[in-house]
């Protein structure tokens, strides 16, 4: 392993590094903005650069952590500040690293004011996210995690649309409300335990009666963040109201960290309540992925529709992280990636019409096929994405996920699968709506297509699509061996021990 | 034992000498002198803490076991000492400003400082009382400063007449405490309880409860915290900063100092009232200031809030409780300094303003103080990666430990309401357009220095905490012999 130089530190923080360049120059407003530009683009290009150094260098067969660092933080409280990436994580890493110069990109000109502020806020961000799936300390992950509130308050509060200061209030008290239940919950394991390390934790076996209590507090956090029905109002009102570049952080990566927790601190730390709590969740996804797909299909914002789409699918990520197989854990970890890269992409098909009309509308649009025919061609490939069609990544993560579930539980597989059915519906009938057609409205016939910096954003996001879809084990090879680790712990943990065996234990 | 033992207790010599010093000097050149007087205070304050730091490291008992100095006393008296500090340096271009620039003000920023320091060494219901109140005295008369306003002295009558009756309950408690056990002295008094089996007769207990009322008071919190809105709005701004920094951490140490010495095998019985008070500060905190618009109002609100995480840690009672404490107060101190020096940069066409309202666009026209206050804000309502978060983080734990859960639960969830007023200024600030802007040059140059030093501890503490975390865990271990 070539790790003697600490690669996760460097992608964690190079970012910041940038912020100090923007942060340091002087001159007139136009220079700056332009310089802002920049520096944020190439910081965040060298650190997805860095982060592939990742990939070359994981070790698909081990299933421990890799690139693990580890240095004193706080002695006095034995926490460390510990870093790693195993199977699960990895991908999370480079997903963070790889939208965030896309993000760059896309905001170029539409964002025009407090352009300085706009790029710091974006590199502290990649900042965050990447050490929120890179950190193996409980109270270091939680420093990360809940961090990432700040520039995103700040990035739908200053440059969102007109119930920005809403929906930014919302999503910052639910997730918050969410998360400091989580903090009492991480403060009784330490107490438990005695340590906050990640990698300790899981060898530990923490009283049976304290688990549930911890589970639904650590619920309530990761819940709120993937979101699952019902706390899932503040998704909608946050994508509205964001900047493209916002929405496509926020779906892209800022979900994603929900499901992460479920996988990385409840499933392991928590084994015998995360068994006794299965059927909840497995309510909870079934109701999102019906009810929001049905939701979706009535919704006349195409910003709105999407959003809502992202709730379903999470729908789908949940009922795989719980069905703990192999194939729906995987399937679980894929649709994310999947999701991140798809819906990520259908918000910046959103932006790509917004910046020229200024409206998200969806009965403004119509016939763009005509005017448009490479925006179209790019909208659809994310379109089949989104539904799964086979050849696309979307295919991959939902046909794992449901054939797992099937293996775990027929009802809810089979209720699933008709949201498939219905996602189907949704994006099928907003791709008519906004591409097919006559091109009636005057404004719209001189519209223009995508520009070449447009393209560059969409390219490595359609090949991504098109290669997780036509060869998914490029992947797969590196996320089994953590999830098979991760099953079998699980399977032998999460029959609850007799009385005298868990004292024994402690 | 017969020796007069003067060591242990030198800061407050000094400061006692060096204050009237400083009254001498100020008689002789008369008020145009007080910003050099101001200076020579900071110098003095400085040179105290030197003498507090060079001081016996481990727990002198002097003057017949009425005064003790240990690493508990010196920590809290550290952070008095740079609150007070702090104070009179955000009070220098403000008393100038508003014709408030009379000698007697730092002079009597010293002397309430020394009353600090007795405060936090008294090893007696005396000694305790004595520095109370001369701390309470100089404080009365500070707040009522700006005499030919009716909002000042409002205050400082108000301040006095309730600081009184709160001084006549302690001293109501201190005299049931005596009758119940025979002493004044804290060793006493634990001995006689060990004596008793840890058994509290009714009027030891009541006698816990009027003092912990009187102390509750001073540190303003629930349901004891009337006077503190209104001190707040109408004392001068830099009063107000100094109300808010150093005597609360005084107080706070005074009241841990009380509960766990002479009462710590009672734990039992004081716990449901700490729970009580804390529970209360933390909740009102929370919801009073929703709706404020005053900015000093909305600090005074969120400082009972934070008085109310605060004691949290003592509710738990603990070792890690103190440590808890002593991190949340360090932390607390820096954060309301800087945001005080924000406070004190409100200047629209010269005139001080205090309308929340009035740092609408605030980003836009002063990015730097905008940033500054931010910080604060963020750190203020609990968020990582900034310190606030981690005074929290250590009381929480403290109370996790101590099986506090309700405690723990209600004070998160108070956490999340608090952080809604604290975003809405950041909103006005950040959100929102400038109606009338705040003057361009409104910092001044030791504001702006409070500022950016403040800014720059509360962003990067989380680097390097470990310093304030070690020295807040020996000092919290010297109040628990083992």
């Amino acid at each position: 392993m070539a790790s003697d130089w600490p690669l996760l530190s460097l992608v964690t923080f190079l970012p910041l590094v940038g912020v100090a360049i923007i942060l340091v120059t002087r001159g007139d407003a136009a220079l700056v903005a332009r310089n802002a530009r920049y520096v944020a683009l190439w910081t965040s290009l060298i650190t997805f650069l860095l982060s592939l150094l990742l990939w070359t260098n994981f070790d698909p067969d081990m299933s421990d952590f890799q690139f693990v660092e580890k240095a004193p933080w706080i002695p006095a409280f034995g926490i460390n500040y510990t870093m790693g990436v195993d199977g699960i994580s990895m991908f999370f890493v480079l997903l963070s690293t790889l939208l965030t110069p896309i993000c760059v990109l896309a905001s170029w000109e539409a964002i025009e004011v407090r352009v300085k502020e706009y790029m710091i806020s974006f590199l502290v961000l990649e900042t965050l996210m990447v050490g929120t799936f890179s950190a193996l300390d409980f109270v270091l992950f939680y420093v990360f995690f809940e961090g990432v509130l700040i520039p995103m308050f700040l990035i739908i509060g200053i440059w969102g649309g007109q119930r920005r200061v809403y929906s930014a209030f919302k999503f910052f008290l639910y997730t918050l409300t969410g998360s400091v239940l989580m903090l009492l919950a991480i403060l009784a394991i330490f107490f438990e335990t005695g340590t906050t390390d990640v990698p300790t934790l899981m060898q530990a076996h923490l009283p049976s009666g304290m688990q549930k209590w911890l589970w639904l507090a650590f619920f309530a956090s990761f819940a709120v963040k993937v979101p699952m029905w019902p706390v899932h109002t503040w998704l909608p009102d946050a994508h509205v109201e964001a900047p493209t570049a916002g929405s496509v952080i926020l779906a892209g990566v800022l979900l994603k960290m929900g499901a992460y927790g479920f996988l990385r601190f409840s499933v392991p730390l928590l084994p015998e309540a995360t068994a006794y709590f299965t059927p909840l969740v497995y309510a909870l996804s079934v109701v999102a992925v019906i009810y929001t797909s049905l939701v979706a299909l009535a919704q006349e914002d195409m910003k709105k529709l999407i959003a809502y789409s992202s709730v379903a699918h999470m729908g789908y990520v949940t009922i795989g992280i719980f069905a703990l197989n192999t194939q729906a854990v995987t399937g679980a970890i894929y649709q994310m990636l999947s999701h991140g890269i798809v819906s990520a992409a259908l918000f910046l098909c959103v932006g790509v019409v917004y910046d020229r009309m200024h409206s998200r509308e969806i009965s403004r649009y119509g016939g763009l096929v005509h005017r448009m025919p490479a925006y179209a061609f790019v909208f659809m490939v994310f379109t089949m994405a989104s539904v799964g069609l086979p050849g696309t990544s979307g295919f991959v993560g939902e046909f794992l996920v449901l054939t797992g579930a099937f293996q775990s539980n027929t009802w809810v597989a089979t209720l699933a699968t008709s949201g498939v059915v219905l996602g189907a519906a949704y994006m099928l009938y907003l791709y008519r709506r906004v591409i097919f057609g006559k091109l009636e409205r005057d404004d719209l016939k001189s519209i223009l297509d995508l520009s070449w910096r447009e393209v560059a954003v969409f390219a490595p996001l359609v090949v991504l699509t098109i290669w997780m879809g036509v060869y998914p084990i490029s992947f797969t090879r590196s996320i089994h061996v953590s999830v098979v680790n991760l099953v079998t712990k699980y399977e032998t943990a999460s029959v609850p021990r007799p009385a005298s065996q868990a004292v024994a234990q402690r | 034992m017969t020796t007069l033992q003067l060591m242990p207790a030198l800061p407050e010599i000094w400061l006692a000498v060096a204050g009237m010093g400083l009254l001498m000097i100020g008689v002789f050149r008369g008020d145009g002198w007080t910003r050099q007087l101001s200076w020579l205070s900071v110098v003095v304050l400085g040179i105290a803490i030197v003498l507090v730091l060079g001081g016996a490291p481990g727990r002198v008992v002097a003057f017949g076991g009425q005064f003790v100095t240990d690493p508990f006393a010196a920590f809290v008296k550290v952070l008095v000492l740079l609150g007070s500090i702090i104070s009179i340096i955000l009070s220098l271009d403000y008393l100038e400003r508003e014709g408030m620039a009379r000698f007697e003000y730092p002079v009597l920023l010293v002397l309430a400082t020394l009353g600090m320091l007795v405060m936090v060494s008294a090893n007696d219901m005396i000694t305790l009382y004595l520095g109370l109140e001369l701390q309470s005295l100089a404080l009365y008369v500070v707040a009522a400063f700006q005499r030919d306003q009716i909002r000042s002295t409002e205050a400082g009558l108000k301040y006095f007449v309730l600081g009184a009756l709160s001084s006549g309950m302690l001293l109501y408690g201190c005299s049931l405490i005596y009758g119940s056990t025979g002493a004044t002295g804290f060793e006493a008094i634990a001995q006689s309880i060990t004596d008793n089996e840890g058994a509290a007769s009714i009027g030891l207990v009541f006698g816990i409860v009027f003092l912990a009322a009187g102390l509750a008071f001073k540190v303003s919190a629930v349901p004891f915290h009337m006077w503190t809105p209104d001190v707040y709005e109408g004392a001068p701004t830099p009063v107000t900063a100094l109300f808010a920094i150093a005597p609360k951490a005084a107080a706070i140490a005074l009241f841990v100092r009380v509960l766990i010495g002479p009462f710590g095998e009672l734990v039992v019985d004081w716990r449901p009232i700490l729970v009580a008070i804390s529970i209360g500060s933390m909740a009102l905190g929370a919801v009073a200031a929703v709706n404020q618009t005053n900015i000093k109002r909305l600090l005074a609100y969120s400082s009972i809030g934070n008085m109310g995480y605060a004691l949290v840690g003592l509710a738990a009672g603990t070792e890690s409780g103190v440590r808890g404490i002593l991190i949340y107060m360090s932390i607390y101190i820096v954060m309301t300094a800087g945001a005080f020096a924000v406070v004190l940069s409100m200047r629209q066409k010269g005139k001080m303003v205090e309308g929340i309202s009035d740092l609408a666009g605030l980003s836009k026209t002063h990015p730097g103080m905008a940033l500054a206050f931010a910080i604060f804000l963020f750190s203020l309502a609990g968020i990582p990666p900034l310190a606030g978060f981690f005074g929290k983080l250590y009381v929480f734990l403290a109370a996790v430990e101590a099986g506090l859960y309700t405690l723990a639960v209600i004070g998160v969830l108070a956490s999340v309401v608090a952080a809604f007023y604290y975003l809405r200024i950041i909103k006005l600030m950040y959100f929102d357009d400038a109606a009338v802007p705040l003057d361009k040059d409104a910092s001044g140059r030791s504001l702006g220095l409070v500022q950016a030093v403040t800014a720059v501890l509360i962003l990067l503490f989380f680097v390097y905490p470990s310093p304030v975390l070690t020295t807040a865990a020996m000092a919290a271990r010297a109040l628990f012999p083992a």
